[in-house]
């Protein structure tokens, strides 16, 4: 029987952990949007977002949410260097060599992982890890509200860097039409590596809400968040940060509703189900329009 | 020919240009003057394009130089060439398909200059293109093909533009159109701008600019008054089938 206040509890479940989903798909939908390239090494930013929070944990006992002050802009920063050495210098070559860039590059983060931590799981225990907030009959976890909120706010501020900032105009602009942007005299180049830091941000900060609820591992755990975030994108529609969004809820609400009401450890394959039935009866995203080339 | 007093804003000199190991243009020199409004013309290949990909900095002269403003152009990405005054209207037009007319207006005025005029770039290019008037909230990709040429062409005016050169606005148009877009030209033509325009399209090329070259092979063929060359015979048998 489906009782109705557990089924709430696993939307709500499954919405708060989809955002946090979303928020790794819209920087992967943020980087394709204006680089025309899908980032490989997406999901091992999330990771090392991860292991910053563990870092943090160790070296100072610092809540996963206080590193984030510290991660967030030093992402921002890492995403840029990383465009401007090695994203950019191929800009020009064949689409092929940014994806085996990127592919390089997501090699190198899990295997500087695995060396610095060792292969065993790593988490931060944060002393509120099993608290819960009663809101009728349904109980919402304190851990998955606080990614709810972080993920909220974060969407929030890009939502009006985009439309509301001039630098964010310009970012759409190039994303929509690169030569267009280029003639009225936006610096293409630098709004690639200023993205690029962007995305890398959002996933590092996807990584640290992340943290208290699972266990990060070197090299697994990194494919598995590219795997989700481009199941995200193009569950939406790729190259859109709406679109992103409603990818990245639909797919927490699935894998979590799956894993409650069918075999709970195949949590991740109910997304790729959904992935699948998406690319076969509606292959331009739920949310995509035709697919436009420019 | 008029004679010029002051220097043009645009001279092209004796320039090479190409791609790789094709050469594409030889030995061209061409020059616009101040708000002269001046025709490139020739058929499909004749190296018209290639010709303002150098103007804008996109490809470097294998030979010769392009003077704009007084300086001599150099590789330089295309937002650069924005930055020293030029606007370039692109093939194709390359709108921001998704984003309001408004909005394709405002990008249009990116740069530190333009914005700072920008409530007033914006009055004045409604001014010029009172028929988009109605459509300013409607995204760009919308639009009819004449009346993306006209955002197009009102985007590149909101940079404040020292000169515009315009890659081919009537492609793809129906006639009526092209009438409406050459009408738009000349209206811009008149507020003094220096305009160099690219065309397929000699017959109305010809009925708005006050001078043109005719680009042949890479080569230019002619070069005169509009009304000298609409009288001219091989431009009256080569473009305009008489």
């Amino acid at each position: 029987m489906l009782d109705l206040a557990i089924f709430i509890q696993n939307l709500a479940n499954g919405l708060l952990i989809g955002g946090v989903y979303a928020l790794i798909g819209v920087g992967l939908t943020l980087v394709f949007g204006v680089m025309r390239t899908i980032n490989f090494a997406h999901g091992d930013f999330v990771v090392l977002g991860m292991y910053g929070a563990v870092l943090f944990d160790l070296v100072f006992g610092f809540d996963p949410y206080l590193s984030l002050l510290i991660a967030l802009p030093v992402a921002f920063v890492v995403g840029m260097v990383v465009e401007r050495a090695i994203l950019a210098p191929i800009a020009d070559a064949p689409a092929e060599s940014s994806l085996l860039a990127t592919l390089g590059l997501s090699l190198i983060i899990g295997n500087l992982l695995l060396l610095t931590f060792g292969g065993e799981p790593r988490s931060v225990q944060v002393p509120y890890a099993s608290d819960t907030v009663r809101i009728g009959e349904v109980n919402l976890s304190v851990v998955l509200l606080a990614a709810g909120a972080a993920t909220t706010a974060m969407i929030g501020a890009l939502y009006w860097f985009l439309e509301r900032t001039e630098r964010g105009r310009a970012v759409r602009a190039t994303a929509e039409n690169r030569l267009g942007a280029e003639l009225v005299g936006i610096d293409t180049r630098r709004v690639q590596s200023f993205v690029f830091g962007m995305g890398t941000a959002l996933a590092v900060t996807a990584g640290v809400t992340l943290i208290p609820l699972l266990f990060a591992t070197p090299t697994f755990t990194g494919a598995i968040f590219t795997l989700k975030a481009f199941v995200v994108t193009v569950l939406g529609g790729l190259g859109r940060v709406g679109a992103a969004i409603g990818g990245g809820l639909l797919l927490g609400v699935v894998e979590v509703l799956g894993a409650s009401y069918f075999l709970s450890e195949y949590r991740d394959a109910y997304g790729l189900l959904a992935f699948l039935l998406v690319l076969l009866l509606r292959p331009e995203g739920l949310f995509g329009k035709t697919v436009k080339r420019v | 020919m008029p004679q010029e007093f002051t220097s043009p804003i645009l001279s092209v000199e004796n320039v090479d240009l190409g791609y790789g190991a094709l050469q594409v243009v030889t030995d061209v020199s061409l020059h616009v003057g101040a708000g002269e409004l001046v025709g490139l013309v020739g058929g499909n290949g004749s190296g018209k394009s290639t010709i303002l990909r150098a103007i804008s900095g996109m490809i470097t002269p294998f030979g010769g130089r392009i003077v704009f403003d007084g300086e001599a152009i150099r590789a330089a990405a295309p937002h650069q060439m924005a930055a020293r005054g030029l606007a370039h209207v692109p093939m194709g037009r390359q709108l921001f398909p998704n984003m309001s007319v408004r909005e394709n207006l405002l990008v249009g005025a990116t740069l530190p200059a333009a914005r700072a005029a920008r409530a007033r770039s914006l009055e004045e290019v409604r001014a010029l293109f009172p028929e988009l008037d109605a459509h300013m909230d409607a995204p760009a990709g919308q639009l009819s093909g004449g009346q993306q040429q006209m955002v197009a062409i009102a985007r590149a005016l909101m940079l404040r533009p020292k000169m515009m050169i315009m890659d081919e606005p009537s492609i793809g148009l129906a006639p009526r159109l092209v009438k409406d877009v050459m009408a738009a030209i000349r209206r811009v033509a008149h507020t003094g701008l220096p305009i160099l325009l690219v065309e397929q399209n000699v017959k109305q090329v010809l009925a708005v600019c006050d001078r043109a070259y005719v680009l042949e092979n890479g080569r230019l063929a002619l070069e005169g008054s509009a009304a000298e060359l609409q009288g001219h015979p091989l431009v009256r048998k080569a473009y305009l089938g008489l």
